[in-house]
């Protein structure tokens, strides 16, 4: 066993030391009635080089970005990530350690992590933001439930066109609290102020936008913000792909109160749902609200900067059951690779991704635009009708293209209705040839 | 002798104090479509001008910046990290590698299952290793960290008894718990009761007895619990909360104490989560990403968050059709990279190799708990298992704490042990070293255990002024928390 360091003779040597003759009077204070009698019922133990064939015998099973196109997005995106950040989080001394508890040995850690809140508090336009929570469906479940303890209201509306998982996650999460009251989209696709306004009362804690929503289409939240705040309910703004605020304006600079998304689009691979990240970032005076972790810098004993987890009296290993989330491990070198990926590329480099990103959609939605669903502004995620997505998707997938996601499984109304994501990895080459597929189905008006 | 010597490492000021205007660190291939002004895509109040303070740096300066910070971290690959309950194991180089593998990392997650069968395979795989370890029926990988998994526990519990047109109000949880455990509770919507321990370290039997009743719902229980002591009682403990129609939820963050030698299942577990990060060996990663895996006996897998990865003719399928879950907690599959790394090390270690792992681990505590004893008070004298954990009372009498002592581990060369938890002990030092240490690493944090102590009877300012040879003495975590600075800002530069 190539992980275990001691020989037969020196487990001999600490028996005796404990004072017991073998290994198994060890286990002595289980009892004999819920004891496993009999070996495990797993395999022998694997090599290194059968454990590698295995697991590309897996991999062969797979389609993945390695041999096709992806037209894919719904929540995860294609998109470019530097070769830095991979040899940086394959450091062991970021990715063998804890949580940081013991500042003075972590604060390599404390300030990456302290970086990221500050670029992702830019990038959002908000004051503050926290260490990270787990994905961004999570994050925006925490961020209903914050706005809940902020108004100590129960009610919360969210848009039609909110990410349906999303939708379900928050259902997950609050469901035996808060109840959830859905507002329709207009034709252009995007969430109807007027629509929030009928529906917003005294007993509504927050509205939920997502920017772009899940139909690609980009929402000014500036209205809707108005409306909320008239009501004295919260702005909850959520993005699922992150980089488009590399151009867009910022949920800060519309009226947000808190901002929730997931972080994936920002240096993480597709890696199949996770591990990504969740973003979460506020107001100064929603701060000892929070959910989740956070650093602050303060100085040591030698008046030197340093950093800290901090407002902990938040947390559930000092508050229990009253604390603001349950939430301890999150998703720690995901953040890393996030600031990695920001520092990277950047003030001008965020911006050229997020507008290769909007171009290249735009090509093929001018393209396709009698195809169009929605007439919304939209940033790289565009839904056209197609008669047959299923069927589509299938002879995209013969020309080696993943094709977009079937609103029908979703949305029952919108069977033919596919969602189609465009990102900087697509080569004009990628986009002609599914343009190609696609003019060649029928068209259903 | 301290293993530690002065360290040479680099200051190293934040990234936004490095930028200068002109500099960058990345390259992108040129547009290959028509380069349409942006204000003839997008209204211009839709878009916003440039991030305002984000930095300009080069790729070099970027690689020094995160390396330079990265030696102010200690880390698993420097030398043992005795955390307790949180299982601070060597985390293998193989899973790093499968983990990467590009036609596994590079899936989608929302294609069709038809053509994701290679990780929907591995899914199913690691999901079987994991019921046959914990003797359950059922189980799923989505929740991303423990207190996620505890929350899907807990939400499971509860469809449960709504399904018995009673959903009861509380939770028993042991006074000795992780803090994650009544909090999760409290997002289900249970009242907690607590149950204190009794003397030898484990659940108060007899008060058990008085505060189960129909309106609890479950008894969240850690075995073996955070004193390192397993619950012996465990059968007439699962006899009281069953009688009553209580389920029992059990914490495995300290599973690594029982592989091959007894499984939850069998002695009365309902449901429970196992961390990934901790007895699976995935990397912890300064505070994530983990894995949460829930497992539960059949009459629970009906309310499984949704969806199941399924067996079904030569494949495998994801369920979402199912009417009594209670929903799904993440937007995807949950943490796949982590279940990659995970089954790599299940299938490399198998299950003769798992078992020795627990033996190892409960030999290695074992060991350190005797060879301190003499020095350091034991407040439970019950046996422990993976870990052993002390109190201050023997430093007390020279003024020196439990953090102290901490401190000035680090100026030997460790990382500390988890202190102050569980919260029943005073001054409490939880010690977990792992199977992954060795006879001489073992030897020499006691050593050092020794050294502190002996310090503390002859110059206790020493131990208060620890750690001396760290990046930093010792913060100033009231003034962090007085008046937060939780982000740069050019204003705060220093």
């Amino acid at each position: 066993m190539r992980y275990i360091s001691l020989t037969p003779e020196e487990r001999q040597v600490m028996l005796q030391a404990i004072g017991v003759e073998k290994t198994e009077d060890l286990f002595e204070s289980i009892p004999v009635g819920v004891r496993l009698g009999r070996p495990l019922n797993l395999a022998d133990p694997l090599s290194e080089s059968s454990l590698l064939a295995d697991f590309k015998a897996m991999a062969r099973k797979n389609a993945s970005g390695e041999d096709f196109a992806y037209f894919l997005g719904a929540g995860a995106y294609h998109h470019f990530i530097p070769s830095v950040i991979d040899t940086l989080v394959s450091r062991s001394e970021y990715f063998t350690a804890y949580t940081p508890y013991q500042a003075e040995i972590s604060q390599g850690t404390l300030q990456a992590i302290f970086e990221y809140q500050t670029l992702i508090a830019q990038l959002t336009g908000m004051e503050v933001a926290n260490a990270s929570l787990y994905d961004g469906a999570s994050a925006l479940a925490e961020a209903v439930m914050m706005a809940a303890r902020v108004t100590r209201r129960m009610r919360v509306l969210v848009p039609e066109a909110l990410h349906p998982k999303y939708r379900k996650v928050l259902g997950t999460y609050t469901g035996n609290h808060l109840s959830v009251t859905s507002v329709p989209a207009t034709s252009a696709g995007s969430l109807d102020p007027e629509a929030v306004d009928a529906l917003l009362d005294d007993r509504t804690a927050a509205v939920v936008v997502q920017s772009p929503n899940f139909f690609g289409v980009v929402e000014e939240m500036e209205e809707v913000a108005r409306l909320a705040h008239r009501r004295r309910a919260l702005l909850v703004a959520v993005t699922t792909e992150a980089l488009s605020l590399g151009l867009l304006k910022p949920p800060g600079e519309m009226g947000a109160d808190i901002v929730a998304g997931e972080g994936q689009s920002l240096g993480l691979p597709l890696s199949f749902g996770g591990p990504y990240l969740g973003l979460f970032a506020t107001r100064d005076r929603y701060k000892r609200q929070m959910p989740g972790r956070l650093v602050g810098q303060t100085v040591d004993r030698k008046d030197r900067r340093g950093f800290v987890l901090t407002l902990s009296t938040r947390e559930q290993h000092i508050r229990r059951e009253k604390a603001t989330s349950n939430i301890c491990t999150n998703q720690g070198l995901c953040a890393l690779a996030v600031s990695i990926f920001l520092s990277t590329l950047g003030k001008n480099g965020i911006r050229d991704l997020a507008e290769q990103n909007l171009k290249k959609a735009h090509y093929l939605r001018r393209r396709l635009s009698d195809r169009l669903v929605f007439s919304g502004p939209v940033f790289n995620e565009i839904v056209l009708r197609v008669d047959d997505p299923e069927g589509l998707n299938q002879e995209l997938y013969r020309e080696g293209i993943i094709g977009g996601l079937p609103l029908g499984t979703w949305f029952p109304s919108r069977r033919d209705q596919m969602l189609v994501c465009v990102t900087d990895q697509n080569t004009r080459r990628q986009i002609d040839r599914y343009i190609r597929v696609l003019q060649r189905s029928r068209v259903t008006v | 002798m301290s293993r530690t010597s002065t360290v040479y490492n680099l200051d190293e000021p934040l990234i936004f104090e490095q930028s200068s205007p002109g500099k960058s660190a990345y390259s992108l291939p040129p547009l290959d479509v028509e380069d349409t002004p942006i204000e003839e895509i997008l209204d211009p109040g839709m878009t916003r001008e440039e991030v305002t303070g984000f930095p300009e740096v080069s790729e070099v300066e970027i690689i020094r910046h995160y390396t330079r910070m990265s030696t102010w971290n200690y880390h698993i690959d420097l030398g043992m990290y005795p955390l307790g309950s949180c299982t601070m194991k060597y985390n293998p180089r193989l899973n790093e590698r499968t983990a990467r593998m590009p036609r596994i990392a590079t899936v989608h997650p929302m294609q069709e299952a038809a053509l994701t069968q290679g990780n929907l395979e591995l899914i199913h795989r690691l999901q079987e290793c994991l019921q046959e370890l914990t003797g359950l029926d059922a189980a799923t990988l989505q929740p991303a960290a423990g207190s996620q998994g505890e929350m899907v526990g807990i939400l499971m519990v509860r469809a449960h008894h709504e399904a018995q047109e009673r959903p009861r109000r509380y939770v028993l949880i042991p006074d000795s718990a992780h803090g994650t455990n009544p909090a999760s509770a409290a997002i289900a919507g249970y009242q907690v009761i607590s149950i204190p321990s009794d003397s030898s370290g484990r659940i108060d039997i007899r008060i058990l007895r008085e505060r189960m009743n129909e309106d609890v719902a479950c008894l969240m229980l850690t075995n073996p619990n955070t004193l390192g002591i397993f619950e012996s009682q465990i059968e007439e403990i699962s006899r009281i909360v069953h009688d009553q129609g209580g389920l029992i939820y059990m914490d495995g963050a300290n599973f690594n104490a029982l592989m091959g030698y007894a499984r939850p299942g069998d002695m009365g577990i309902d449901v429970l989560h196992l961390n990934l990060h901790k007895t699976f060996s995935t990397p912890h990663g300064g505070g994530g990403p983990g894995c949460g895996a829930v497992a539960c006996r059949g009459l629970l897998a009906p309310y499984l968050p949704s969806p199941v990865i399924e067996a079904c003719g030569d494949g495998f399928r994801v369920n979402s059709d199912r009417p009594h879950s209670i929903g799904p907690v993440h937007a995807f599959h949950g943490n796949f990279g982590m279940m990659v790394r995970a089954l790599t090390y299940i299938l490399t270690c198998g299950g003769s190799g798992l078992k020795e792992l627990t033996e190892t681990a409960v030999l290695n505590a074992n060991y350190i708990r005797a060879r301190l004893q003499e020095y350091f008070h034991l407040p439970y004298p019950t046996p422990s298992m993976h870990e052993a954990v002390f109190s201050d009372k023997t430093l007390e009498p020279f003024g020196v704490k439990t953090l102290d002592l901490a401190k000035q581990l680090i100026d030997e060369g460790f990382h500390p042990p988890t202190i102050y938890f569980p919260l029943i002990v005073r001054g409490a030092m939880m010690i977990e070293p792992t199977e992954s240490e060795s006879k001489a690493e073992l030897d020499a944090f006691v050593e050092a255990m020794i050294r502190i102590y002996h310090r503390a009877r002859e110059d206790a300012d020493a131990a208060h002024e620890a750690p001396r040879l760290a990046k930093r003495t010792r913060l100033d975590e009231t003034r962090a928390a007085r008046r937060p600075v939780l982000r740069w800002s050019p204003e705060n530069e220093t």
